[in-house]
């Protein structure tokens, strides 16, 4: 079994670097280990847990600023905020039950090391445009800052985005800044019901297009519908949610179902009905019943969503999310990912592709990151040997070599 | 120029004839502007009080010739400045003597406008506006409006990471640009991001936006395209003190608002703007914020009401709504002037560029007043209220003998004290070379050398844009080097399970 380190200030954090770094030692960092499942496999010597690093340290709602140290949990955050009206815009998903563990888990270190987020992605950004600033210690075993705790910030280079996703491998984040804002007062949902992948994308982009101020627009289609919470009925539907003050969302839950009549037939949900059906929907649901299929998460251009999932066997399992930009798919058989097709659809039509669940002995064979240009592939090794030169923190999680 | 730049390579400025020959050869025609003469516009950006001759200015218009002048300037040791319409108000354009100055201004081409996307691709050399206007038709609008975006390029947008008084609901150019092509230092050519949310790997598009032109020359640009708001009406409100005004902003965002703009000015602003402009701003007051609310009729006549709400509980002394579209202009024109106002009253201004946590503006205007005391030099105040960016103009007259130098040290005091209470050097404007040697006030020394250890993986030499944001050069060698040794096990103070 591997040892575990689990320090509770940067100064710890740093010594184990240090130690790593003298000692020719790699780390495995670690939050609550929702998402450790995901990735490639690395091989580590041992284990950096990060979760000890807890407490919110600033937080001034009418700054729409809070800070906290890494480990916090997340539900702690998201707890905290609901209570003064305001909410994680990003509104990260939960990769928990899709890897087979428990839901609630995860620390905000962890949600911005991946760059978390959900359905109001396509409005709000995902944890990349909420960062705001980080205390970090690199793999030189070096305790940096950058950015800050206000907004608008354009000080030096914007580090805060590359750590954003870089899933460990270049720093270990200790304290984290990040922008929060308002909750919506309400919500509502319109429902387009029946429509073929196609013609729901289209029916998206028309929505995305209009001036209703979509926050959510996904596409459920027949397979799969059954799954999620709070449709009216298990059949394909195209889901699309509006936020704000009462009579905004009123006037805009109106114009936007009289923009989609000519789509389909068109239903509307009530705050209640919209919510439950939201976080279905930001959970991926469907694929967190059971674990057997490897998992996909796609993105691509959401007007193109339908025609990547074209090319994909008809045996699997899909939604869309993002307007159709984010396809979410799970393969018939357990292990068989059949990453070829996937990557035949992303090289000829545009995106990126990760492999979220797999059996380790697959994620340690086939790339769970889209593969990269060779230019691109050696620009990131060089960012990498910049941050962590001996390969200390994660490596190999997402590329060999990095 | 009181800001030293790196020694000039006197072995490159000997060769500047071959240099110039050759660079004819890659960039035909008009392209390479070797006289002194015709290279007189480019010696200086917005940061009017730095110039400098380049050693030859270089036009392309396709992205094989940007990558084939990269690739020569490599081979040669040559350093290279990267221009869009040189509006810069940091000096983030400023030539090198013996520099090429590779103007973008050629790339000029909408390539691709995607409704059903809602992206645009644009080559970097087109403006801000153009963009805006190129999709207006359709009702759609690109959302980082920065002050000089009827001129500034979405090349440089990106290279500065740039703003504009939409920000706090709308997000800067980084929340607003999907992907971009970069040839880097070597001529190799990247694609970083596409139509497509998200990066497949680190986010390095992400590190690009805001790097000032030192990681690679941005030679395609996808943006994200938002339809405009149904409607769009501001509110006037006066105040008898900033706190006051402070406290407005802080009630409105409280309430769970976010309005599309919420800007404050103070008294000299006022002033100033209300005589250049007739807006109707009141003159009796000593801060002024316009909160602008944007979306369906709906939702702004109810968020008006409540804004006007909060301002009479929060002490306003006078409180306006806009009417009619004319009059929301209106009340945006004098803001929007506020510094050709300000260049009315003096014969020149100096614009700085901090951010502050907000509930700080009342001691950093106190504090301001006092540093304007000790210099001898007014000051007024434009304030992008929401996020807390600070614009103090500092009013000054070049030709009187030290004015200048004294403005640029009440400037650099400002920002000294905008860091002091938790803000940043620049919300917008960039580093450049203005507020170069004000990096170590925010930065340690370790943490400068990991932002210059990603210079080098893009730009191991260090020949793009040079003498920008890092107040000291170190070689990528040395900055590699890493002395770690002993690293003491077990560590007493570290639990281990």
């Amino acid at each position: 079994m591997t040892d575990v380190l689990k320090p509770t200030d940067t100064k710890q954090v740093e010594e184990a670097v240090h130690w790593a770094v003298a000692h020719g030692k790699a780390l495995e960092l670690l939050g609550h280990g929702s998402k450790r499942a995901l990735g490639r496999p690395a091989q580590t010597d041992m284990t950096l847990d990060l979760s000890g690093l807890t407490g919110v340290t600033l937080y001034e709602p009418a700054e729409l600023v809070l800070s906290a140290r890494a480990g916090t949990p997340l539900a702690e955050i998201e707890a905290l905020l609901e209570k003064n009206n305001q909410q994680l815009d990003f509104e990260p998903m939960d990769y928990g039950p899709l890897l087979g563990n428990e839901a609630g888990q995860g620390t905000l270190g962890g949600a911005i090391a991946t760059n978390l987020s959900g359905p109001r992605r396509l409005k709000a950004g995902a944890a990349r445009d909420h960062f705001l600033g980080v205390t970090a210690v690199t793999g030189r075993a070096e305790t940096i800052k950058s950015g800050g705790r206000v907004v608008k910030n354009v000080t030096g280079y914007d580090m805060c985005k590359v750590l954003a996703g870089s899933w460990g491998t270049l720093a270990a984040m200790t304290d984290i800044t990040i922008k929060v804002l308002p909750r919506p007062e309400t919500e509502a949902t319109v429902i387009v019901e029946g429509l073929d992948d196609e013609r729901a994308c289209a029916a998206m982009s028309a929505a995305m297009g209009s001036s209703c101020d979509v926050s959510g627009a996904a596409h459920l289609p027949d397979h799969v519908a059954s799954y999620f919470d709070g449709l009216p009925r298990p059949e394909a539907a195209t889901v699309l949610r509006l936020e704000g003050v009462a009579p905004s969302v009123a006037h805009r839950k109106e114009t936007l179902a009289a923009l989609m009549k000519p789509f389909g037939p068109v239903a509307l949900l009530d705050e209640a009905h919209s919510k439950v059906l939201w976080t279905s929907v930001r959970q991926a649901k469907p694929f967190a019943v059971s674990q057997e299929r490897p998992l996909w998460r796609i993105s691509t251009a959401p007007g193109q969503g339908y025609a990547v999932a074209a090319a994909i066997t008809p045996a699997a399992q899909m939604f869309y999310d993002w307007a159709g930009g984010l396809i979410w798919v799970a393969m018939p058989f357990t292990n068989e990912p059949d990453a070829g097709s996937i990557r035949r659809a992303i090289a000829e039509l545009g995106g990126h592709a990760t492999l979220v669940r797999a059996p380790a002995a697959l994620r340690a064979s086939v790339d769970v990151f889209e593969p990269q240009s060779a230019g691109l592939r050696a620009l990131s090794k060089r960012v990498k040997d910049g941050f962590d030169p001996r390969g200390v923190l994660n490596p190999g999680r997402m590329w060999a070599g990095v | 120029m009181s800001v030293r730049m790196p020694e000039p390579d006197s072995a490159v400025l000997a060769r500047r004839e071959q240099i110039v020959k050759v660079l004819r050869t890659m960039v035909p025609g008009e392209g390479v502007i070797a006289s002194e003469r015709e290279m007189k516009p480019f010696e200086t950006d917005g940061l009017t009080a730095y110039h400098q001759l380049p050693m030859v200015v270089v036009l392309p218009e396709t992205t094989e010739q940007v990558s084939q002048v990269l690739a020569y300037c490599h081979a040669e040791g040559i350093k290279v400045v990267p221009r869009g319409a040189g509006t810069s108000l940091s000096g983030g354009a400023l030539p090198l003597e013996d520099g090429v100055l590779l103007g973008m201004a050629k790339f000029n081409k909408i390539k691709d406008i995607d409704f059903a996307n809602r992206i645009a691709v644009v080559e970097p050399g087109v403006t801000n506006l153009a963009v805006s206007n190129a999709v207006a038709h359709a009702g759609f609008y690109y959302a980082p409006d920065p002050s000089s975006q009827i001129a500034c390029t979405i090349g440089g947008n990106v290279a500065e990471n740039s703003g504009g008084v939409h920000c706090l609901k709308y997000g800067m150019t980084t929340n607003n640009v999907l992907g971009c092509e970069i040839v880097l230092i070597t001529g190799e050519v990247l694609r970083l991001g596409g139509k497509h949310l998200d990066s497949e790997g680190y986010d390095l598009l992400g590190l690009v936006i805001g790097s000032e032109g030192l990681l690679g020359v941005v030679t395609e640009v996808t943006v994200r395209l938002l339809k405009k708001p149904e409607t769009a009406r501001a509110v006037l409100v006066g105040f008898p003190s900033s706190e006051d005004a402070g406290a407005c902003v802080s009630a409105i965002i409280g309430a769970g608002i976010i309005p599309g703009g919420m800007e404050m000015m103070d008294r000299p602003a006022i002033q100033a703007a209300e005589a250049f402009v007739h807006a109707g701003y009141p003159l009796d007051v000593e801060a002024l914020l316009i909160v602008e609310l944007d979306g369906p009729a709906a939702e702004v006549d109810h968020l008006i009401a409540r804004v006007e709400q909060i301002a009479n509980e929060n002490r306003a002394v006078s409180c306006k709504v806009s009417a009619s579209e004319q009059e929301r202009l209106l009340f945006w024109a004098g803001r929007k002037a506020a510094f050709p106002a300000v260049g009315r009253i003096s014969p020149d201004y100096y614009c700085m560029d901090g951010t502050i946590p907000r509930a700080q503006l009342p001691l950093v205007l106190k504090r301001m007043k006092e540093l304007s005391t000790k210099y001898g030099l007014a000051v007024a105040n434009v304030f992008h209220a929401g996020d807390g960016n600070l614009h103090p103009l500092i009013l000054y007259d070049s030709n009187k003998p030290g004015e200048l130098d004294r403005a640029e040290n009440f400037g650099s005091d400002i920002l000294r004290l905008c860091v002091e209470v938790g803000g940043v050097l620049t919300g917008e404007h960039g580093v450049g070379v203005e507020k170069r040697d004000l990096m170590p006030v925010m930065f340690s020394e370790i943490d400068l050398n990991a932002q210059q250890r990603v210079k080098c993986a893009f730009d191991a030499k260090g020949l793009l844009n040079p003498g920008k944001v890092f107040p000291q050069l170190h070689r990528c060698a040395e900055l590699g080097r890493m002395h770690i040794s002993g690293g003491k096990l077990p560590f007493p103070d570290i639990p281990r399970f």
